[in-house]
């Protein structure tokens, strides 16, 4: 662990007025929470929290409570509920190698950053089973995790064992969440087909469908071009994968979810162009959320041209920083107004030396930044502190709809009572500069390095237990819990479901005039698109129908007392063919 | 109408025509001047011209001469599964003679795993044998490899085709992949050709497809059931990127909603060098009439992409087309008698697909756009000639009125009132998609290669003599800001010193998938070159360290 206590205490001497009372290990099932303003996304009002084994039993003024119990005065500040990471890759190989921050590394820097939960990325590779990976993140996350957690499961390729695997993981083990990739070509990228059936599948389980949207195809053909070029280094990261091509996979992945009628939540927003793809479409109806990460809120994409190649190199991640330097504004300004819902962090850290496997080749530096720690403070900071965003939509975006559209809700995401002790005492004034000195991140570089940041937490409480205080972290490896999601969570699947109405056909009588004969090839037998105007100069000439006879048009036509023109052949002609020579 | 000398006879006269008394229309302003014509070619333009003795005289009294209208998308004499479309090119190019259009832009698709260059002479020698006016040719590319490379490269340097069609629909018929149109659009772009694209997601039609079925839908309403209009748009949004990628013009054939419209407008306002084609039938009709109980009817309109459902949908056309954001309007002709379309009568994506429109083209923008208000008489000939002729690098040859353009001309009349119908269109089809409008402006006479071809009402055309006009490559209207661009996008490497920390293990071989790393990496070895050296110096490092960015 860093030493990192040195920093938090100095924050932590502006609040004398914070006192703890002592013998708090015998008392630590339950807590009074006194004198703070609890801060949901909906409202704030001054009370009084207690928490009894592990869950928030009352919410009020003057609670009755039994002696002994721990009690934190708080004099009158935030008491929100712990923030929720979507997004964190703790275990993602890369080529043999793995994160350095592993679920303990990586959930001591959610907890010292405010965040309670993390939902985690299991990363099964092509042709591994989704099941035995899922089990294998369960059990490296039960022995590890401080915090509780859940778990997304990518899915690397579409088959049919992939389908059994899903329903599986859906209907028993409580995922409710699943990430495709567009990106990422003859790897884990699915065609827009597969896409489909995915989508289509995934809808009938009510899960959420969780989008990688970059457009892999065109990024090999640029990568292959840039590498010609000779550039090698990590500036040829943002230089292949240009914003654009991450707006255009956006499109496509909300196109898809649109005609599917299934919520589609686009992972790692990073660019302004994707974000404003995502605000037309809800504009429009699409049931579609976005996911901006710590590095697009807080950096931008300038660092891939530092002269220090491990710093360029840290920055890199799929989809890349937009080198665009007005675009974390941006996505603060869209996750304001609500046109982005949630905060994720992407960590996903990697030391400089396992960044190094790419320092000839852009294309092989493994992807991941940090972010899992200064998440919720930059939201305060670049959003809350800016006068962009209020406290309540604060908690909404860090924690509160999250759990929402995971299915988490009123367990996570809320002080209720009821829910889950999992608090945060937030510090709206508190200023530290972030280095990688002073992080819990295992990373040598942290990619906002030097950046001032106002807001943190005070306190943290985990499970109803006391995990950080005054710059300390009192945790326990394997205190984690994992939980489980159902499925058809209700902020995501309620307006699809209304809109599940059918589409009929129309009913005509049937067309009995004449019909070109067309000699069916099997190339033409099954409905395929392929069919349509297609010009086939090597057909067989058509056979004539000689059954085929009568002739009406349903309908009055302007031309009805009009003889046909002719210039085509028609083979059942009105009144019938009459053709002695057949007969014989 | 007078004749100027008395012993003249017509025939030896027709290469000489004076108009007289009428008001020039081009793109860029109006003025009232007389034109006089030889050898189908405009020799003087101005006032009091002094002309030979004996030419004909028209009088066109203050009435509008315009630019013969190009239209730029047609499907004459097109093969279908052992048929052809009804109209060939006489009677196509004669249907567009009376409809103002003096030129017609047909597209040769060959046969997937055919020869581009065969189904080229396949299509000149049609078109030769009949059409009635003058043309060019699209060539559509329906596969890609090193051959075909070879035979655009010829297209374009030898026949004078500068245009190629690319599908991003058909599955496993048409479509290119993503990477295929990649490729595609690079090759153009360095090759001075335009791309044109016909833009739906055929993926997720065959799947959409697939489901209609299914549900038992299988009349013409599946087809537009299928083919939802942001499925075009999706593709129009995706063929945009990989143009600006590529830095290479696009060019939208059969704009047929909003949504498609919208987003090539609002990728014309970030600066990408697109244009839009909007049809005749999207401009003037809409696609409710597949839900039609007469089930002909309903078939007639089938096309793709289908009309949109909407019926504000022309108005909005309209209006992007006034505006500028939509460039050139085509009519994708491509007429089915019942009987062929009833080849789907049992499944609708058996329905061959196409509308008409080579006529009603010019008629129906006067009526929806310059009647109501939305267009001026410039814009208008902008949009049916000139910016086409543009586009095909055939201005000023083509598209305008001036010496030593071609003397095609139309004089049109802005008060003509008449009601469209399939008895007395031109087109061999049964029905005709705006059947019963009433449209407003008509041409009154129409020349074309300097000889009357539409008078008083009467038509005199004559099978071959329309010339097929090559497109020279690079035409300026596209490519100018294009290659002022390619000088600005170079991108450059960081100059920085190598990296020689350390280097973690890791294996690139696990589960015989070589690129487990995930990271798309091209094939190159990750092994470790100890003889590269990682340092070069590109460029000059006191001006390379800002941001490179290619323009948008």
């Amino acid at each position: 662990m860093h030493p990192s206590a040195k920093a938090f205490c100095n924050i932590q001497l502006t609040y004398p007025s914070m006192v703890v009372t002592e013998n708090w290990q015998q008392t630590s099932e339950r807590l009074l929470i006194k004198g703070g303003r609890v801060v949901n996304d909906d409202q704030s009002f001054f009370a009084d929290v207690y928490i009894e084994d592990g869950l928030i039993k009352q919410v009020g003024e003057n609670l009755v409570v039994p002696g002994g119990v721990k009690v934190i005065e708080v004099n009158g500040h935030m008491v929100i509920p712990g923030g929720i990471d979507v997004n964190t890759c703790l275990m993602k190989p890369y080529l043999g190698t793995n994160p350095v921050d592993d679920f303990l590394q990586g959930t001591k820097a959610a907890l010292a950053g405010g965040t309670t939960m993390i939902i985690d990325h299991v990363t099964p590779q092509p042709g591994d089973s989704l099941l035995d990976a899922f089990e294998c993140w369960q059990e490296a996350a039960d022995k590890k995790a401080c915090c509780d957690y859940s778990l997304h499961v990518d899915i690397p390729q579409w088959n049919e064992t992939v389908k059994d695997e899903l329903e599986l993981l859906v209907h028993e083990k409580g995922i409710n969440s699943f990430q495709v990739y567009m990106a990422y070509k003859d790897v884990y990228q699915m065609s827009d087909s597969e896409l489909y059936e995915a989508f289509s599948f995934l809808k009938q389980l009510g899960a959420v469908v969780l989008v990688h949207a970059e457009n892999g195809d065109l990024i090999a053909q640029e990568q292959r071009k840039i590498l010609g070029m000779g550039i090698t280094g990590p500036e040829g990261h943002p230089l292949s994968r240009p914003e654009e091509l991450e707006a255009e996979a956006v499109f496509r992945a909300i196109t898809l979810g649109n005609r599917v009628n299934c919520p589609v939540y686009i992972t790692k927003v990073m660019s302004k162009s994707a974000a404003d793809t995502i605000t037309q479409a809800r504009r429009k109806g699409s049931v579609v959320f976005g996911e901006p990460i710590t590095a697009s809120l807080a950096t931008d994409g300038s660092h891939y041209w530092s002269k220090n190649w491990a710093k360029a190199a840290a920055y890199v991640t799929s989809p890349p920083l937009s080198p665009d330097p007005t675009t974390p504004d941006h996505l603060h300004t869209l996750l304001a107004c609500g046109d982005l819902q949630v905060v994720g962090s992407a960590h996903c850290t990697y030391s400089t030396s396992q960044k190094a496997i790419g320092k000839d080749d852009f294309t092989l530096i493994p992807e991941g930044t940090n972010g899992v720690e200064e998440r919720m403070g930059f939201v305060w900071d670049k959003a809350v502190a800016m006068g962009k965003m209020d406290e309540n939509q604060f908690v909404a975006v860090t924690s509160t709809n999250a759990a929402k559209i995971f299915n988490l809700y009123p367990r996570k995401g809320r002080i209720a009572v009821g829910s889950d002790a999992d608090i945060v005492i937030w510090d709206p004034n508190s200023v530290k500069t972030i280095s990688a000195k002073n992080q819990q991140s295992a990373s040598e570089y942290n990619i906002f390095e030097g950046l001032e940041c106002r807001g943190g937490p005070v306190l943290v409480l985990s499970q109803g237990q006391v995990v950080y205080e005054e710059g300390k972290l009192q945790v326990q490896q394997g205190t984690g819990r994992f939980i489980p999601r159902k499925h058809f969570p209700d902020h995501a699947y309620q307006r699809v479901m209304f809109r599940n109405q059918g589409k009929e056909a129309v009913t005509r009588g049937m067309y009995d005039g004449p019909v070109y004969d067309v000699v069916p090839t099997p190339k033409y037998i099954t409905p395929a698109p392929s069919a349509k105007s297609s010009p086939t100069s090597h057909q067989p000439p058509p056979i004539r129908n000689l059954h085929q006879s009568n002739f009406s048009l349903s309908g009055a036509q302007t031309d009805d007392n009009v003889p046909r023109r002719s210039g085509h052949r028609i083979v059942g002609p009105p009144g019938g063919r009459s053709n002695i020579t057949s007969l014989g | 109408m007078s004749y100027q000398g008395k012993k003249n006879i017509p025939k030896i006269t027709s290469d000489r025509l004076l108009i007289k008394g009428g008001r020039i229309v081009n793109d860029d302003q109006s003025f009232h001047a007389d034109i006089y014509l030889e050898d189908g070619v405009i020799k003087q333009i101005g006032d009091n011209l002094i002309v030979p003795g004996g030419v004909k005289t028209i009088e066109a009294n203050g009435k509008m001469v315009i630019p013969g209208g190009i239209d730029i998308h047609t499907h004459f004499q097109m093969p279908y599964r052992g048929t052809t479309t009804v109209d060939d090119f006489a009677q196509g190019s004669k249907a567009a003679l009376a409809g103002g259009t003096t030129m017609i832009v047909d597209h040769v698709i060959p046969e997937p795993g055919s020869s581009l260059m065969e189904a080229y002479d396949q299509w000149r020698q049609w078109a030769d044998e009949k059409a009635c006016c003058d043309y060019s040719l699209h060539v559509d590319i329906t596969h890609w490899n090193d051959s075909i490379k070879q035979e655009v490269d010829n297209l374009i340097k030898e026949k004078g085709v500068n245009s190629f069609q690319v599908y991003m629909a058909y599955k496993d018929y048409y479509q290119m992949s993503n990477s295929e149109l990649y490729e595609i659009f690079t090759f153009l772009a360095e090759r001075g050709g335009i791309v044109q694209v016909h833009a739906e997601n055929g993926e997720i039609i065959a799947e959409e497809q697939a489901r209609m079925l299914q549900m038992g839908i299988t009349g013409p309403e599946g087809h537009v059931l299928s083919r939802p209009e942001e499925l075009e748009a999706e593709a129009v949004f995706r063929a945009i990127t990989i143009a600006s990628q590529t830095n290479c013009p696009l060019y939208v054939t059969r704009v047929m909603s909003k949504s498609a419209a919208d987003i090539i407008s609002q990728a014309r306002k970030r600066g990408n060098v697109v244009f839009g084609e909007p049809i005749t039938a999207s401009l003037g009709t809409d696609g409710t009439h597949y839900w039609s109980k007469n089930w002909a009817k309903a078939a007639s309109f089938v096309t793709s992409p289908p009309l949109s459902p909407d019926p504000t949908t022309p108005d909005y056309l309209n209006t992007l087309l006034s505006s500028g954001d939509l460039s050139v309007t085509g009519s994708a002709h491509c007429t089915f008698s019942v009987s062929q379309k009833a080849i789907g009568k049992d499944d609708f994506t058996q329905i061959p697909e196409g509308v008409n429109g080579v006529e009603e083209r010019m008629t129906l923008i006067w009526d929806k756009a310059v009647t109501t208000g939305k267009m001026d008489e410039n814009m208008f000939v902008a949009v049916t000639s000139t910016n086409a002729a543009k586009i095909l690098n055939l201005y000023p040859r083509k598209g305008r009125i001036a010496v030593g353009s071609d003397a095609d001309l139309v004089i049109w009349d802005t008060d003509s009132l008449r009601t469209i119908t399939a008895k007395t269109h031109n087109s061999v089809a049964e029905y005709n998609v705006f059947e019963g409008m009433e449209l407003r402006g008509a041409p009154l006479v129409v020349i074309c290669q300097g000889k009357i071809v539409l008078e008083d009402g009467n038509m005199h055309v004559t099978s071959g003599v329309g010339r097929f006009i090559p497109c020279a490559p690079y035409p300026d209207y596209a490519y100018k800001r294009v290659k002022a661009r390619k000088q600005l996008a170079v991108l450059r490497a960081v100059p920085r010193g190598m990296y020689d920390g350390p280097v973690s293990e890791f294996s690139m071989s696990r589960g015989g998938t070589p690129s487990a790393s995930a990271r798309t990496s091209p094939t190159k070895q990750p092994v470790r070159n100890l003889h590269q050296s990682g340092f070069s110096l590109a460029g000059n490092p006191a001006s390379g360290h800002g941001l490179l960015r290619k323009p948008i």
